[in-house]
């Protein structure tokens, strides 16, 4: 067990998976010599040469595409997508293309692809830099999607993704590179489609993945702090498949879910974890479930009215009060509903 | 082959009535499809169909009672196989034999609720009286379905009235399973002493009379009947039905308790303090009355019972016309309260009547009933006994009249009541003297207050 950062675990998980697979090469722009825009590459281009590590034109849809040919040939491409803004420019490539050719032929090439790509706002990096997209390719069977949030999830799902022989969207996060983390030894690979308890409790089942399962845990450790309320937290690690039955199974405990996601509400992946709330455990809910997400707005720029954008600690603490308040758990300080402006009954 | 069974539908309730069977054998049962009419102590319910079949047998007939859990109907969901040990239960009217718990903790959360969700809750709890769906959370749904638990009188502390799995917690017993019936803690606390389900009714009403129908000579159109309407309505057809009522009518000089009661308001008032009634006179004076004659304050057991229910306390229940019917809120221990503590509570259970807002604990336990209609101008009237009591004062009104004093006239007040009489259990002489108890309390009023 090690302690190091995402960013680190990441590193190192393709520096070893490149040392155990000839067939495992990296695409992307400026991943090689400029040792990539977060430094996840970093060293691997001196240590692997070009034709492991391929510095590619800022053209999205072309690598995408190479990648895709690539893994339909028998290599195990990991590409690098600088933020998952710009995978819009290769949505055709991802969807048309890696998600479609298994099924749509017959099972006669199978696309072992895995496209890195972190999202998240928070950075000033303005409206089309910041966003929340994981939705597009969770949305579209033939595609998996992983989402870590911390640095051992990072290299057991990493190691899961690359060795898979489907098309992974890998979703990292801006906000995680720097976290730290235990990284366990070894090389033992995540199941893809499962998610993680990562926090056991009774009083409420509070499910979010990447950077707000990161906040998930940080909340339910300091409400059991300061109100001895005892959350449970589900990371849901993987975005499709979704891990239904790891969700349904905590809100039959608790009967109360919160779900925060980082990306918009309307139609997003909590919108989907509620409603297969609503199919499994039905009849084990003492009260709606409630949802915490980013505004409805483009991301402004502005550090201030950025940051009142994003879904903060205290908004999932709101939420958490007002769903324990309507199932009658009452907490030793005054309930923060008014922060929400919503009505309690 | 699923035996359908007596629900448990309100937590005092110990067997159920078969008022009307929705379905008749053969025909088509969809869960959720309302299956019988069942009449309580307290209400008549819809009971719903949980699984889906063919209804192949009444077990009870429309009319005839049976014990909570008792197979009441047989419904053919395709399996078969007869119910094992299906005998069918005779109709009972046994004597009550209650071992309820008797002080269980009312079913609300333990720490004082916010109040917005307290007054959420108290608006939805009138629904229990009348029309509109309960609201309660799935998880509250699922447990009183496999706990066959009555949520009509539980109250929700949840957003909206909403009730929450805090609020049944007390009904779950520990370790209650989805099985057969479980024993049921009462969702109100009555700690009032034992008093027999009221005898409900038998037979089918209005044997031999056409079922009335709107029609054009009369110029008649159907209006939807209460469920408070029909329960008055089956009640009150039952005591006058079943109870072998007489009527003895008394008048008493009430000269010196009008002199008394102005005296007593001129003084409250210049205390600042409410005033009082003459009815919160005559509560008292009941009570006064029927701690000297405590065979009036009694129950009929039934026709089966080695016993007859003689009331240690006196819990007057005062009849109040309330707009959506008749409704009598139950004072507790009336003989050991004051008159201005009778008139508060009297207050407070009347405006609480006009609301629909009473709890069942509030219009429970009582054991003996006044009406008084002498606001109207009503000179004297006879009313129907509420049972399981075993008498009802009707009183009339107050009006000066000339009466004859020594040699003279003189104009007076006048007060007359007449009291109706269980006369299973009470005779004629018994209850004259009750009645000259009373009256020698009215006309020396003073004893009343004393």
């Amino acid at each position: 067990m090690t302690i190091m950062t995402y960013r680190q675990a990441l590193h190192d998980t393709l520096r070893a998976e490149m040392l155990r697979d000839e067939s495992v090469l990296l695409l992307g722009e400026e991943i090689g010599v400029f040792e990539g825009s977060y430094k996840i590459t970093a060293g691997l281009l001196k240590e692997f040469g070009e034709k492991r590590v391929r510095d590619t034109p800022i053209a999205e849809e072309g690598f995408a595409g190479a990648a895709i040919g690539a893994a339909m040939l028998g290599l195990r491409p990991v590409v690098e997508m600088m933020t998952i803004n710009f995978s819009m420019l290769a949505l055709d490539q991802i969807i048309n293309h890696a998600a479609k050719i298994y099924g749509m032929f017959g099972g006669q090439a199978s696309v072992p692809l895995v496209i890195r790509t972190p999202g998240g706002g928070g950075q000033q990096l303005g409206a089309t830099h910041s966003q929340n997209i994981e939705l597009f390719y969770a949305f579209v069977p033939g595609l998996k999607v992983v989402a870590p949030s911390n640095p051992a999830d990072a290299k057991a799902l990493l190691l899961a993704a690359i060795r898979d022989n489907d098309p992974v969207l890998f979703l990292e996060n801006l906000a995680l590179y720097n976290t730290k983390g235990e990284v366990p030894e070894g090389d033992e690979p995540a199941e893809i489609g499962r998610a993680l308890v990562t926090r056991p409790g009774k009083d409420l089942t509070l499910i979010g993945y990447s950077r707000m399962a990161h906040v998930a845990a940080e909340v339910a450790a300091s409400l059991a702090e300061s109100d001895g309320l005892d959350i449970e937290v589900v990371d849901l690690r993987s975005l499709r498949p979704l891990d239904r039955e790891t969700i349904v199974s905590s809100v039959k405990k608790t009967h109360a879910a919160v779900v925060v996601e980082d990306d918009w509400l309307t139609y997003g992946i909590g919108a989907e974890v509620a409603a297969s709330i609503s199919d499994g455990a039905f009849d084990y809910l003492d009260a709606p479930v409630r949802r915490v997400a980013m505004a409805e707005v483009p991301l402004p720029y502005s550090k201030p009215l950025e940051t009142a954008a994003l879904p903060s600690h205290d908004d999932v603490i709101a939420a958490i009060r007002q769903t324990l308040a309507a199932v009658g758990h009452r907490t030793a300080r005054p309930l923060a509903t008014a922060a929400l402006g919503v009505p309690q009954s | 082959m699923i035996e359908i069974k007596m629900p448990r539908l309100s937590d005092t309730m110990e067997e159920g009535a078969i008022s009307t069977w929705r379905k008749q054998p053969g025909d088509k049962v969809e869960v959720g499809d309302v299956l019988v009419e069942i009449e309580t102590d307290k209400a008549v319910m819809e009971y719903e169909a949980y699984q889906a079949g063919t209804l192949a047998e009444i077990l009870v007939p429309e009319g005839k009672n049976a014990d909570i859990g008792a197979p009441i109907a047989l419904l053919d969901d395709g399996t078969g196989a007869p119910a094992a040990a299906v005998a069918a239960p005779s109709a009972q009217n046994q004597a009550p034999e209650r071992g309820e718990p008797s002080s269980v903790a009312p079913a609300v959360s333990p720490a004082p609720a916010p109040a917005p969700a307290v007054a959420a809750a108290t608006a939805v709890n009138g629904l229990a009286n009348g029309g509109g769906r309960q609201v309660a959370s799935p998880l509250v749904r699922k447990l009183a379905r496999e706990n066959h638990l009555d949520l009509s009188h539980v109250t929700g502390s949840g957003p909206g009235g909403r009730i929450i799995r805090a609020d049944i917690s007390n009904l779950l017993g520990a370790g209650t399973q989805a099985a057969a019936p479980a024993p049921v803690v009462p969702a109100v606390p009555t700690d009032a002493p034992p008093a027999p389900a009221a005898p409900v009714p038998a037979g089918p009403a209005a044997a031999g009379s056409a079922p009335a129908q709107t029609d054009d000579v009369r110029g008649t159109r159907g209006v939807p009947i209460s469920q408070v309407r029909r329960v008055i309505a089956r009640r009150l057809s039952a005591s006058a039905r079943e109870i072998p009522h007489f009527y003895v009518t008394a008048v008493a000089d009430a000269q010196d308790l009008m002199d008394l009661r102005a005296t007593l308001n001129a003084q409250l008032t210049e205390a600042g303090r409410p005033k009082v009634s003459v009815n919160d006179l005559l509560v008292r004076a009941c009570a006064l009355a029927l701690r000297e004659h405590q065979d009036v304050n009694v129950s009929y057991g039934g026709d089966d019972s080695s016993i007859v229910l003689v009331h240690d306390r006196i819990n007057v229940g005062v009849a109040v016309a309330a707009e959506s019917g008749l409704i009598v809120p139950v004072i507790r221990d009336a003989d050991t309260k004051t008159v201005t503590q009778l008139g508060a509570e009297a207050k407070q259970l009347v405006a609480l009547a006009g609301e629909r807002k009473l709890t069942p604990a509030q219009t429970s336990g009582g054991t003996f009933t006044i009406s008084n209609l002498g606001m109207y101008g009503v000179e004297h009237f006879t009313a129907i006994i509420n049972p399981p009591e075993s008498a009802i004062l009707a009183v009339g009104a107050t009006t000066r009249e000339p009466t004859v004093v020594g040699d003279t006239l003189e104009p007076r007040y006048r007060l007359r009541y007449t009291l109706s009489v269980d006369h299973r259990v009470i005779d004629g002489a018994l209850a004259a003297r009750f009645l000259q108890t009373l009256t020698n309390l009215i006309e020396h009023p003073w004893m009343i207050i004393a």
